[in-house]
């Protein structure tokens, strides 16, 4: 219907107005000085309901709550760390959580954003870090490696969802190299198992240095090693030595639909078949792949660090890729790198990936036409 | 027949057992019908009456724009009071008649006379479908006719009649399927007439076992028909979703079920279809779910298009104290409405009223990349990719993510964890894309 004659039409038949005051046969387009738009409707006495945009309905989850689902899947690995590193492990915990939630707090308060310390993610970024600090870490140290996680990697990008990488393991290598004593050097092995804490060297480093001096590995993996390392009894950071309990992480994080298996199993399997083709050619020179699998900082990478949502593809197609990424990445640094550990570099240059990763496996849409067969 | 599942999808608390065993209720005339002019989706009808009119029941009152438009008939006897801008349940005011019932209820003259549909020919029924006002029912209000003449290069091999009802709460087309199967079928039948297929399945999701068995006995001995029982999952019942779980054929991106030889119609639509051809009705009235745990009873309420959504909810017992939200149509779609003033249109499948403590909140919080819209988008979209382009205004680049293929289904909200309104988003976007190819050519 054309506006003017829906206008007319209107003007004609509106409420308060009799037929009879309608000119009989006047052509009705003729009539001057149109409408101004709709009339506004008079206040009418009835409810009011709150106006949005479709859906209606929401599954509940939250923010917060996939937080705190991560904070669960990691907490046994880390009552572990307390079990077996003692109170010093509880006090690394503690000054990290504590100091991340406050650098978040301050930033948010000077960036004048709210402060969203409910939803959590402040405390598990302290809770990943001191996760992968050793447990020896002198105070200032956590509080370092926490500003730089809260407030550079994460709030100077803008908060929550917009950092490009992961902000916990910014803090650790911003320490690993601007403090490589404190992060490497003063290793203790868990006081549970051991008369004393005694220091020595992480079984990476071990490895390396074995390489450096003998020219081949010497380093016993056997079954009584391999349960050592299973169970954690070895040196290392908080939140590397209980392989199991950060697998059973895994699974918990997996049953309850928080992350997807594709970067961790990627990623593991990545590692445990890249170096078991070295290992098939030249056992001397290199070790068993199930040796790299289960030391390291691996496991607690693949399970929580690389599956971060903010800094990993969302695509299913570009988390396979990121995963088997971070896996090579990382066996390259541990084959041939400077460092003994490579897991945390593998990420970090990963997640520099994910933006790019993201565009390339856009997902075919529902029906797409195939451009191919239609060239 | 090849059952498929197709991509994504939610499981929402369906909440149908509020209404799905009650009857429907045929509601007494209110005292004045708010008629809305356009009443389809594509060209407005244009009114033919004018104030002080006295009209009959079944009488046209505005009739077809154009091709893609469907004529409006009177639902009752009575006086045009007034022609007015009114806000409409879709969200925009538009015009529209007031009718005052004369409470005679009268018949338009031809109007609701049985005759057999033996032997009627295509262009007959279809012609008819047009003239009794019959729009598709699920709540796209397309009219029927134009769905009904498939371009003469596509071949047709199976017509769709949706029973899925999907969207959570409603339970409209339950009550009809369970009430009016034969109607159901007999209109499907016609349809098939028309575009010339042996093929017709009603498909019908498992939640509703009472339906599918109604439904199985009415078809017994008709060649050709089917009923299939489907996973209860949203959006089953959307249409290229629908195709792909009965056929595994997927309607291309931007094309039309047409396209893969298939035709789907809502089984509310049938009904209207068949009553329309048998008994010379015109499409006045329809069932309405009105439903949630803001009304205090719940009932699938027979009602004439005009009712006002004031009357209708006096007539189910009013609202309880702390109902905070109103939708036309299913929660997962449906449009909210400010206040109870737009009235029933020939779309309106249900109104769903909901508490303060069930009224969730948008708030657009960042996104944190979880990817679980990913995960249940069922055409297989980047969401959050999309709401993340919108925000930033680029709408080229949320064109080219493919944003004019969503179907607005609201999977992705239901699931976002940072509650953004990702269907607002879409939907801007798509208005904005259009704009910018209306520009370019």
């Amino acid at each position: 219907m054309a506006r003017k004659d829906l206008e007319v039409l209107l003007e004609d038949n509106m409420e308060g107005k009799t037929p009879e005051e309608k000119p009989a046969a006047e052509p009705t387009h003729e009539k001057p000085a149109p409408r101004p738009g709709p009339r506004p409707k008079k206040a009418e006495v009835g409810p009011r309901f709150v106006v949005s945009s479709s859906p209606h309905m929401h599954d509940g989850r939250t923010v917060s709550q996939i937080m705190r689902f991560v904070i669960i899947a990691l907490a046994p690995a880390a009552l572990y760390s307390i079990y077996i590193f003692g109170l010093d492990a509880l006090r690394v915990i503690l000054i990290s959580t504590a100091s991340a939630m406050i650098f978040e707090a301050i930033s948010q308060k000077i960036m004048k954003r709210p402060v969203a310390l409910r939803d959590s993610s402040a405390a598990l970024t302290g809770l990943l870090l001191a996760m992968n600090l050793p447990s020896t870490s002198p105070w200032w140290l956590i509080v370092v490696g926490n500003f730089f996680a809260i407030v550079i990697a994460k709030q100077l990008y803008g908060g929550l969802g917009y950092n490009p990488f992961n902000p916990a393991l910014v803090g650790r290598v911003v320490l690993l190299i601007s403090f490589p004593v404190h992060m490497t050097a003063r290793w203790v092995t868990a006081s549970r198992f051991g008369t004393d804490a005694v220091t020595t060297a992480t079984p990476l480093s071990q490895m390396k240095e074995s390489l450096a001096t003998l020219g081949h590995i010497d380093i016993a993996f056997g079954r009584e090693e391999i349960f050592d390392l299973l169970i954690g009894n070895r040196a290392g950071c908080l939140g590397e030595t209980s392989v199991i309990l950060l697998a059973l992480g895994g699974l918990f994080l997996i049953w309850k639909r928080v992350i997807s298996w594709r970067i961790p199993v990627m990623f593991i399997g990545a590692v445990w078949a890249m170096t078991g083709i070295f290992h098939l050619f030249d056992p001397a020179h290199y070790i068993d792949p199930s040796f790299h699998v289960i030391t390291g900082g691996l496991f607690i990478g693949a399970i929580f660090m690389a599956t971060d949502y903010v800094t990993s593809p969302v695509t299913k197609k570009g988390m396979l890729i990121f995963g088997a990424g971070c896996g090579i990445i990382t066996v390259l640094i541990r084959l041939w790198g400077a460092y003994p550990e490579g897991v945390s570099f593998a990420i970090l240059l990963m997640n520099a990936a994910t933006p790019l990763i993201d565009r390339y496996t856009k997902p075919r849409v529902f029906g797409a036409v195939d451009t191919k067969a239609a060239a | 027949m090849g059952s498929g599942r197709f991509f994504g999808g939610v499981h929402p608390s369906y909440n149908k057992g509020l209404a799905d065993s009650s009857a429907i209720v045929e509601m007494p005339l209110p005292e004045r019908l708010v008629v809305f002019f356009a009443q389809n989706l594509g060209v407005p009808s244009q009114p033919v009456v004018k104030k002080g009119d006295e009209v009959k029941k079944g009488q046209v009152i505005a009739e077809a724009g154009g091709f893609v438009s469907t004529p409006v008939h009177a639902p009752t006897s009575g006086t045009i009071g007034s022609i007015d801008i009114y806000p409409s349940p879709v969200g925009v005011d538009a015009p529209a008649a007031v009718l005052v019932p004369d409470g005679k209820d009268e018949w338009f003259e031809g109007c609701n006379v049985e005759r057999s549909s033996e032997g009627l020919g295509v262009k007959k029924i279809k012609e008819m479908i047009h003239d009794k006002g019959i729009v598709g029912m699920g709540g796209a209000t397309f009219p029927t006719h134009v769905k009904l003449s498939p371009l003469a290069e596509k071949k047709m091999d199976l017509l769709v009649i949706n029973g899925a009802e999907c969207e959570p709460y409603l339970t409209a087309d339950h009550r009809l399927m369970v009430e009016h199967a034969e109607g159901i079928r007999d209109g499907a039948s016609l349809f098939a007439t028309v575009i010339g297929v042996r093929n017709v399945v009603v498909a019908i999701e498992k939640n509703k076992p009472d339906a599918i068995e109604v439904m199985c006995k009415a078809v017994v001995g008709c060649q050709g028909f089917s009923v299939e029982a489907m996973d209860v999952i949203y959006p089953q019942g959307a249409e290229k979703q629908l195709i792909y779980t009965l056929t595994k054929r997927k309607v291309p991106a931007g094309g039309l079920p047409m396209d893969v030889g298939v035709l789907v119609q809502n089984v509310g639509t049938a009904l209207a279809a068949y009553e329309a051809v048998r008994y010379n009705r015109p499409l006045i009235q329809r069932v309405v779910t009105v439903t949630g745990s803001g009304i205090r009873e719940p009932k699938n309420v027979l009602a004439r298009v005009g009712t006002r959504f004031e009357d209708l909810v006096k007539f189910c017992g009013g609202l309880e104290g702390d109902a905070a939200k109103c939708i036309n149509g299913g929660p997962m779609m449906g449009v909210a409405q400010y206040s109870l003033d737009a009235a029933v249109t020939k779309g309106t499948s249900g109104l769903v009223i909901l508490r303060q403590e069930e009224v969730t909140q948008f708030v657009s919080d960042a996104c944190i990349r979880c990817a679980r819209c990913l995960e249940v988008c069922p055409m297989k979209l980047n969401p959050s990719a999309l709401s993340i382009f919108i925000e930033k205004m680029r709408f080229e680049d949320a064109n080219e993510y493919n944003v004019m293929d969503c179907i607005e289904c609201g999977c992705c909200a239901y699931v976002c964890p940072s509650r953004r309104p990702m269907v607002h988003h879409f939907r801007r976007a798509k208005a904005e894309v259009r704009k910018l190819q209306r520009k370019t050519g």
